[in-house]
C-alpha cells in the first residue's frame, strides 16, 4: 500500500517537475520572439502609390496582424500656414485613402489613415515620426523618383525612423500604381 | 450725424471692371443730382476705365515722400473739406505709407462715411484676410494688402462684379487689363483659367455668406420663452447647407469624415464633426490618439471638430444641430441591435425626431465590421 503511495508520489512529483521545467523554456523562448508589430507606416505623395509598395505592405500587415497606417504627406508652400486648411491637397488624399482603404478592407487589413503637413516631404514625415508610433515603414525606392522620396530622403529615413524599415528596390513592377 | 451710405465693389481679380462699374454708378448718382466727387481713382492706365472718369470731378492728391520717393494718395482732409453727397474712393485694401493718418485706406473711408459721405470703393477678393490663405493656395499668388473681412460686414451693399474666366481672358488678351509686355506672363500665372474658375467660385460664395448674414441680422427673432424655444428660433435658416458628421475616436470613423467632407465640397459648405464623449471618461491612450488624429484630419480639411460631453447622444447632437444651424447629419452605421436594445428606435430614426424638421440624415455604411450604437 505505502509502496504503490510513493510510486504515486514519485510520479507527481516527476510529472510536476517536469511541467515547470517545459513552462519555464517556452517562457523563455516567448521572450526572445520578436517584439509584435502593430502599426506599419505606408507614407506616400500625390495621386498615386506603387503598387508594390501597397501589396507588400498589406502582405506584412495580414501575415503580422498589423494596422495599415497609409499617410499622405502634403507640402505646404512656405506663404501658407503650416497648420491651415489645405482643400486642393486634400482633394488628392482624400481618393487615395478611399482607395488604399478600399484594397486593405478586401484583404481584411484594419486601417488607420493619416495625412501630415510639412514645408517638404521629407519635413512632413519628420513630424508624423515625432508624433506617431509605427514598428514598421514600408517605402519604395523607384528609379523615377515618382514616390516623392529621393535617395537622400530614404537614406534619411533609415537614419531616423525609430523603426525597422523596408525599402522595396526598384523593380519592374513599379509602372504599376494604384490610383484613386 | 448719420453715416454715410457705403457701397462696394468686390470682384475676383484685376480687370474684371469694379472701377469701371464704380465710375459708372457714381455718373448715375450725378445725373440724380448727387454731388459726386473722386476721392482716389487708380485706372492702371486702362483706357475705358479713364474714359469713364471723365465729366467727374476729381479731389486732388497728395504727395507724400515714402523711402525717398514721390507717391501720390488720396487726400483725406481734402476730401473731407470738398465734402462732396458721395465720394468714389478705390482699392479699400490699399496700404498707405507711413506718416499718413491711418495705415489702410479702408480706415480713411471709416472717416469719411462718419463724416455722413456716401462712398463706392472696389476690392478683390483675395485681399479679404479670411480668404487669403484659400486664394493663395488656389493660385499660387499671395497678396500683401489685407483687409479684415469685417470691412466687407460694415457695407451697406456688397455688389459682385461678376465675369466668366474666359471672358476675363479675352480682356486679358484685347489688352485691356494689362500693356502687352505684360499679357503672356500673366496668362501664364494668376490668369489661368482654373485660377480664375477657383476666385470666382470664392467670390460668388464670399457674397452669398455676406447676403445671408445681413438677411439674419435683419430677421432678429423676438425672444421666446424657454432656452430651447430661444436658440430654436435664432438657429441660421440657411440657404445654402450645412454638414455634420458624428465621429468617435476610432480610425473608422476617417471614412465618414472622408464622405462628408467630400459631400461637403459638392454642397460648397462648411463641415462640423462632432464627438459626443462620454461624461467622466478621460482622454488617454489610444482615445487620445485617435482624437489627435480627428484633429489634424478636420484642420487639414477646413473643417471643424467640436467634442461635447454628454451622456445623452441624441440630445447633444440635436443641441449641437441647432447651435450651429446645420441641415444634413451624416452618421455611421449602427450595430445590429440585440436583446432589450430591439425594443429601442434605431439612432437615425431618433435623430430625426429630435433636430428640426428639415434636418436631412444620411447613414454612410462602414467598410470593414459593424460599429456599435452612440
Amino acid at each position: 500500500m505505502i509502496e504503490h503511495f510513493l510510486v504515486g508520489f514519485a510520479l507527481l512529483l516527476g510529472l510536476s517537475g517536469g511541467y515547470l521545467i517545459a513552462s519555464t523554456r517556452w517562457r523563455g523562448k516567448r521572450s526572445e520572439q520578436p517584439q509584435q508589430v502593430h502599426q506599419i507606416l505606408l507614407p506616400f505623395t500625390g495621386t498615386e502609390i506603387s503598387r508594390r509598395a501597397l501589396d507588400a505592405a498589406l502582405r506584412l500587415a495580414k501575415a503580422e496582424q498589423a494596422t495599415l497606417m497609409p499617410a499622405y504627406l502634403a507640402a505646404v508652400p512656405k506663404q501658407l500656414p503650416l497648420e491651415c486648411a489645405i482643400p486642393a491637397e486634400a482633394a488628392k488624399a482624400m481618393p487615395m485613402l478611399e482607395a488604399i482603404e478600399q484594397r486593405a478592407t478586401g484583404q481584411g487589413v484594419p486601417v488607420d489613415a493619416r495625412v501630415e503637413r510639412g514645408r517638404s516631404y521629407r519635413h512632413a514625415l519628420s513630424r508624423l515620426l515625432d508624433h506617431e508610433s509605427f514598428d514598421r515603414v514600408v517605402v519604395s525606392a523607384t528609379s523615377t523618383g515618382a514616390a516623392g522620396f529621393s535617395g537622400d530622403d530614404l537614406v534619411w529615413l533609415l537614419d531616423k525612423a525609430p523603426a525597422e524599415v523596408l525599402i522595396l528596390r526598384p523593380g519592374p513592377e513599379d509602372h504599376r500604381v494604384l490610383t484613386a | 450725424m448719420d453715416r454715410g451710405h457705403y457701397k462696394i465693389f468686390l470682384g475676383m481679380a484685376a480687370g474684371v471692371g469694379k472701377t469701371y462699374r464704380m465710375l459708372q454708378e457714381g455718373h448715375a448718382e450725378a445725373a440724380a443730382g448727387k454731388d459726386v466727387a473722386i476721392g482716389y481713382l487708380e485706372p492702371h492706365k486702362r483706357q475705358e476705365t479713364s474714359d469713364q472718369a471723365r465729366g467727374l470731378e476729381v479731389v486732388p492728391r497728395r504727395s507724400v515722400a515714402h523711402r525717398e520717393v514721390e507717391v501720390e494718395e488720396m487726400d483725406l482732409p481734402g476730401v473731407l473739406s470738398r465734402r462732396p453727397d458721395l465720394a468714389l474712393i478705390d482699392e479699400l485694401a490699399h496700404s498707405n505709407p507711413p506718416g499718413l493718418e491711418h495705415g489702410k485706406r479702408f480706415e480713411d473711408i471709416a472717416d469719411v462715411l462718419a463724416a455722413g459721405i456716401d462712398v463706392f470703393s472696389t476690392v478683390n477678393v483675395q485681399h479679404l484676410e479670411s480668404l487669403n490663405d484659400r486664394v493663395a493656395e488656389l493660385t499660387g499668388v499671395r497678396v500683401r494688402e489685407t483687409v479684415p473681412d469685417s470691412v466687407l460686414g460694415t457695407a451697406d451693399e456688397v455688389v459682385l462684379i461678376d465675369l466668366t474666366p474666359e471672358a476675363l481672358v479675352a480682356r486679358l488678351r484685347a489688352g485691356k487689363i494689362y500693356p502687352g509686355e505684360n499679357i503672356q506672363a500673366a496668362l501664364d500665372n494668376f490668369f489661368r483659367i482654373e485660377n480664375l474658375a477657383a476666385l470666382r467660385e470664392v467670390s460668388l460664395r464670399q457674397v452669398a455668406e455676406e447676403v445671408e448674414s445681413k438677411r439674419l441680422t435683419l430677421h432678429v427673432p423676438e425672444p421666446l420663452g424657454t432656452r430651447e424655444e430661444r436658440v430654436a428660433a435664432e438657429v441660421p435658416r440657411a440657404v445654402g447647407e450645412r454638414l455634420l458628421a458624428l465621429v468617435r475616436p476610432q480610425p473608422s470613423s476617417q471614412r465618414l469624415v472622408r464622405r462628408a467632407w467630400r459631400s461637403a465640397q459638392r454642397l460648397g459648405t462648411d463641415l462640423d464633426l462632432l464627438w459626443v464623449k462620454p461624461p467622466g471618461k478621460p482622454i488617454e491612450g489610444d482615445v487620445e490618439r485617435q482624437v489627435t488624429a480627428l484633429r489634424q484630419l478636420a484642420s487639414v480639411l477646413g473643417a471643424t471638430l467640436l467634442i461635447e460631453e454628454h451622456d445623452d447622444l441624441v440630445a447633444a447632437v440635436a443641441r449641437v444641430v441647432r447651435e450651429r444651424g446645420s441641415t444634413y447629419l451624416m452618421v455611421g452605421e449602427s450595430l445590429p441591435r440585440r436583446g432589450l436594445g430591439r425594443l429601442r428606435e434605431p439612432l437615425p430614426q431618433r435623430l430625426m425626431k429630435a433636430t428640426p424638421a428639415g434636418v436631412d440624415v444620411r447613414i454612410v455604411a462602414h467598410r470593414g465590421g459593424r460599429e456599435e450604437d452612440g
